[in-house]
């Protein structure tokens, strides 16, 4: 009876998600393509809660990871590599040439193109292993001292992208890598053939791309949820939040606090490793301005405002913090005309303001986030009340 | 003789700044035993534990467990050498239930990493459904099967206590060292708990005790330490120890001549 309904709730969800992107770029496709950009920040919340959430290590440069991500779909799927190549054939002959011979001719004229099934693992994988090294010194560091360390560990790899553009052209430095591939499944462009206006042909159907970036980006999502669960719910996802419980006891239990707490942030690392990589092949363009503290802060405004250590209510969450202020932008003129004829504050000054009072009221009616964990006894009896008060 | 010893501490030595905790403790417990360890506030009891426990560095001193040496460096490693700990005021993984929180426990004994959570393949799968079925037996067997799913931090002080023991009982010690079990405790828990403790002995598991409540240590040990000022100032049977002249002289204070 119960598994029946929740079953047949499953499946009215999953239509509804696939149907969204049908019916909402009849609106127009600004739609779809904020909601793309929400499972974007859906993917990145959901890493950042392994690290904050399960394992309680309060970390604000996690935009660094998804920077990572972004600048190797950069390096890897765009001309960029010749223009290292180049650059570095200027400043240093002998190595530019060496870089020439050991890469190719065309690789270094045309840079390297690698398809999105080699990027996406070689993202996680490099994510990850500088989310270990970054957490690495960090081990012994704790709360509001964790988190200056991890602030600036996160402007540190956004100074270095704004910044490796001299002697030798890595990055482009605050201009950004641009032309980057558009994600390509079995010869078919996510974001259209040139001169399709944006528009997938497949067979005798056609996409606009944004919804075809949706399906991906769901699927994705879909995947980093699942690992979740799995992690939550294992040997593993039990040590982590054992750690975040009690350091100490945690220790007298058994528990090497050191891997355990490695792994979370490798982990954590990886899945804004892929994000950022999507983020990349989307956007066609990344730049060091996309990657600064206030988007790690929003990061973390998402977990913990949906729900910290929970995943649905972090996914409620980054939906919507990603959507708000976009649905703000597209409301608050015609709002203001419609109530008195003109527009009496800017929308981007009222956006702000509404975004930060919204944060604010959720945080005052629902300190623990809008969907925490439930558990059962959260609602004791009267007798019981008193209890767990002296406790 | 020292077939029968499970640990042997000799020469151990702590030193918190110009504070000299422990000088020179020596301590054997014996295979099957419940060896107290008491002395008036501030003795160092807790320290010599803490030491014993891995969570402090000694400065010196040779520690063996069932004749192998084992080095007391990470608290980690200590658990999975065999000697399991509680804490003098409890420290339970709060929004855990109670059942999550002895699964914890089987943490040191299993193996399964990141792939076997993701994937859920057989081996994973059978041996997560022996961490539960060990953790419920080991609730169980403290006595409150029927609140394993309740949040830790909501359970009441007994039972907390009782949690607590069950989540080191989970880590399979071969000694089992609890600090202050008894404190804040009413006659009858102290009666449950004495019952527990001697239940816990007979699963073969050696206990070390530190407690306040001189009348519950002289029914409950086998043999008992005394520490003053860091220094052993007597072992024995209990019977001896509570005669012991300067056994009496730490805790009475010694009349002036």
């Amino acid at each position: 009876m119960n598994t029946r309904y929740s079953l047949l709730r499953i499946v009215l969800f999953s239509l509804l998600l696939l149907v969204f992107p049908v019916v909402a770029s009849h609106f127009g496709n600004s739609w779809v393509r904020i909601i793309d950009i929400a499972l974007l920040y859906i993917m990145l919340a959901l890493g950042l809660n392994i690290v904050v959430g399960f394992a309680g290590l309060l970390d604000l440069g996690y935009i660094a990871f998804f920077a990572i991500g972004a600048y190797l779909a950069g390096l890897l799927a765009s001309p960029q590599f010749a223009v290292i190549v180049e650059s570095l054939q200027m400043e240093y002959p002998a190595a530019g040439d060496w870089l020439l011979q050991l890469a190719g001719e065309t690789v270094a004229a045309q840079g390297i193109h690698w398809s999105v099934w080699v990027i996406i693992p070689l993202a996680a994988l490099i994510a990850g292993i500088f989310g270990a090294l970054l957490g690495a010194p960090t081990l012994k560091l704790r709360g509001d001292y964790l988190a200056i360390v991890t602030l600036g560990f996160g402007e540190i790899i956004r100074i270095f992208m704004n910044n490796l553009n001299g002697p030798v052209n890595i990055t482009n430095g605050p201009q950004g890598i641009n032309l980057i591939d558009p994600v390509r499944i079995g010869g078919l462009s996510l974001s259209g053939e040139a001169g399709s206006g944006g528009v997938v042909h497949l067979g005798a159907w056609s996409v606009p791309s944004v919804n075809a970036y949706y399906y991906l980006f769901l699927l994705l999502c879909i995947l980093i949820v699942f690992i979740s669960q799995r992690l939550q719910h294992s040997r593993l996802g039990r040590a982590w939040i054992a750690i975040r419980e009690d350091e100490i006891a945690a220790k007298a239990m058994g528990i090497h606090v050191r891997n355990v707490k490695l792994l979370a942030f490798a982990m954590g690392a990886a899945f804004g490793g892929v994000a950022g990589a999507m983020f990349g092949a989307f956007q066609g363009f990344i730049s060091p301005e996309s990657f600064t503290l206030t988007e790690s802060i929003a990061v973390l405004a998402m977990v913990v405002l949906g729900g910290i250590g929970h995943v649905p209510g972090v996914i409620l969450g980054a939906v919507l913090l990603a959507a708000l202020p976009e649905i703000l932008r597209h409301t608050v003129e015609p709002v203001q005309t419609a109530l008195f004829g003109h527009i009496w504050i800017e929308a981007e000054v009222l956006r702000q303001l509404l975004y930060g009072l919204a944060l604010v009221l959720i945080m005052l009616a629902r300190p623990a986030g809008l969907w925490p964990s439930p558990r059962q006894e959260d609602r004791p009896l009267p007798a019981s009340d008193t209890q767990a008060g002296g406790a | 003789m020292s077939r029968d010893t499970l640990l042997r501490v000799t020469g151990v030595g702590k030193r918190f700044g110009g504070l000299q905790a422990l000088t020179d403790v020596n301590l054997a417990i014996t295979r099957g035993h419940i060896h107290g360890l008491i002395g008036p506030n501030g003795a160092g009891k807790t320290t010599c534990f803490n030491v014993i426990t891995g969570l402090y560095q000694p400065d010196s001193g040779h520690f063996e467990l069932a004749g192998k040496p084992y080095s007391p460096t990470a608290p980690h490693a200590v658990a999975s050498a065999g000697i399991a700990r509680t804490f003098q005021n409890i420290r339970l993984f709060g929004d855990m239930s109670a059942l999550e929180n002895v699964m914890v426990g089987r943490h040191v004994r299993t193996h399964q990493g990141v792939l076997g959570a993701i994937f859920r393949h057989p081996a994973a799968r059978s041996e997560e459904a022996q961490i539960v079925a060990h953790a419920e037996a080991l609730l169980e067997f403290v006595g409150i099967a029927h609140l394993a799913q309740r949040t830790a931090r909501h359970l009441s002080y007994g039972d907390q206590r009782r949690v607590e023991i069950a989540r080191a009982l989970a880590t399979e010690p071969l000694l089992l060292a609890l600090d202050e079990p008894a404190a804040g405790m009413n006659a009858t828990e102290k009666s449950e708990l004495r019952d527990l403790l001697t239940r816990i002995r007979d699963r073969g598991i050696s206990l070390l005790l530190i407690e306040h409540d001189v009348k519950l240590m002289m029914g409950l040990c086998d043999r008992i330490t005394v520490l003053d000022y860091g220094k052993v100032i007597a072992e024995g049977a209990p019977v001896e120890v509570q005669q012991n002249p300067a056994v009496i002289a730490a805790y009475l204070g010694v009349e002036a001549a």
